[in-house]
């Protein structure tokens, strides 16, 4: 059982959900309740990490962020390490592969928050930070939880991205995934067998609450 | 329809040899060697292969769980015996090649390969090797050697907290051509293409320095004949030849 990779992979999760957490918000918000010409292309770029394959994902990433793009070459010059092959870099890549994890749940949370609520809070003389965080936070949070949890869990489990960028440094870029890959390959089924377990069961425990808040919501309307 | 079923019946048996092409293993190091081997004999006999390229280790497990490949060839041998023991091969098969080890430098790196394994540790231990890239050590052949090569010059202490793992050979060749590490140690075959050459400088590791990769090849049990055909044309001259222009050394007796 190697602990340090799940340890990494647990911060990685914990980090890529608190940077989402307000881009999921002021998306998952923004897209709910306006409608332009070119929403559909807006929802459908946000949408693309579902659909694209993480070797896509991983080559651009590799391309932008490696020691020939401006991107790789600022951060060599302003942190003297490169974005690839560090955490930030897996950081960045999560963030962006998880996009619509944690997006589509707040969205559709915001969507279902009605009309009138909106406009009596608007009459009662509230300002917008009061509507939002005693008015529509209170009736979104179970997407927005359950956006949360979508992300926590899928950036536990993800691989293909990491294995393209990472170069599996222990305590560094080798998450849990990567290190289940290195245990089969090395025939020691003993850690993988373990590892796989512990990920099942944090990935169960996930879906569950995910499950559980939407039961929940679905409660409420009713 | 029956016009229809014929057509498609025709289809079907046009795609049957490109289907019945037999599945290859082969170590990445063995990438571009493999594929102009694979060429010529295309020309010359009519007959294909499908080429896969992989870390040994992960091919010994995929055929050790029944992947449907009919020929194996490993950087190393201790994968195709191990095979052969639990019953997965024809036999033991032969030895084709002896890989040597480069340690490769992109452009701009304060890494100069002509000063050698030497060179490399007093760079790592002035603190100037950000990353080294190499396979990975628990299951590709040559990472484990670039880790030998490591301790034998003294260097591993220092590295080893900077090292980035390839999943296998060919990826550590990218990683450092790339310019994303600050050096690599791969297959010296991995060199003989532009856009590893092009892109730093190399030179070869002493080949006393790891133990030597000798390259085993076998066949998998229930091969069909274009597979044997094909172990026979990688022992024929023509392929051997192939193999030493990619910087293989020719196996020993």
């Amino acid at each position: 059982m190697d602990w340090i990779a799940l340890t990494l992979s647990l911060e990685l999760a914990a980090w890529t959900m608190l940077a989402l957490l307000p881009v999921g918000i002021v998306l998952g918000r923004w897209l709910a309740w306006n409608r332009f010409a070119w929403k559909p292309v807006a929802e459908g770029v946000l949408a693309l990490p579902l659909v694209l394959p993480p070797t896509v994902l991983g080559y651009y990433l590799l391309v932008s962020m490696g020691a020939g793009s401006p991107v790789g070459q600022w951060f060599q010059s302003t942190f003297g390490r490169t974005l690839v092959f560090s955490f930030e870099g897996l950081l960045v890549a999560s963030v962006v592969f998880n996009l619509p994890f944690a997006i589509q749940p707040m969205q559709r949370a915001f969507e279902s928050i009605p009309q009138d609520v909106r406009d009596a809070a608007a009459c009662c003389g509230l300002t917008r930070w009061q509507t939002l965080a005693r008015i529509e936070l209170p009736l979104a949070w179970p997407g927005i939880l359950s956006g949360m949890v979508m992300t926590f869990a899928h950036t536990l489990g993800e691989f293909g991205v990491v294995l393209m960028v990472g170069g599996s440094i222990p305590g560094e870029t080798r998450t849990v995934a990567i290190a289940i890959y290195d245990s089969v390959q090395a025939f020691d089924n003993a850690a993988a067998g373990v590892m796989s377990a512990v990920l099942l069961g944090l990935s169960l425990v996930a879906m569950a609450v995910v499950y559980a808040t939407g039961a929940r919501r679905a409660g409420h309307r009713g | 329809m029956t016009r229809f079923l014929a057509a498609l019946a025709a289809l079907v048996l046009a795609a049957l040899p490109a289907a019945a092409a037999p599945g290859v293993a082969a170590a990445s190091d063995l990438k571009f060697a493999l594929d102009e081997i694979a060429r010529s004999y295309a020309r010359e006999t009519g007959r294909a292969v499908r080429l896969a390229y992989g870390s040994s280790g992960n091919f010994r497990r995929q055929i050790a769980e029944g992947a449907p490949f009919e020929l194996f060839l490993s950087a190393d041998e201790s994968y195709v015996l191990a095979l052969a023991r639990d019953g997965r091969l024809e036999d033991e098969g032969v030895l084709y090649a002896v890989g040597r080890l480069v340690l490769f430098a992109p452009e701009g790196s304060p890494v100069d390969p002509g000063r050698g394994m030497p060179g490399l540790a007093e760079q790592a231990r002035a603190g100037r090797v950000a990353k080294l890239a190499i396979a990975n050590p628990s299951h590709a052949p040559y990472g484990r050697a670039a880790r030998q090569a490591l301790e034998h010059a003294g260097a591993w202490g220092a590295l080893e907290g900077r090292l980035v793992l390839g999943e296998n050979v060919s990826q550590a060749a990218q990683f450092a051509a790339s310019g994303n590490a600050t050096a690599g140690i791969f297959a010296y075959s991995l060199t003989f293409t532009p856009a590893v050459s092009g892109k730093g400088r190399y030179a070869l590791v002493p080949e006393a320095a790891h133990a030597p990769l000798r390259q085993r090849m076998a066949l998998v049990k229930g091969a069909g004949e274009e597979a044997r055909a094909f172990y026979r044309y990688l022992q024929s001259p023509a392929a051997r030849g192939v193999f030493s222009r990619y910087g293989f050394s020719p196996p020993g007796p």
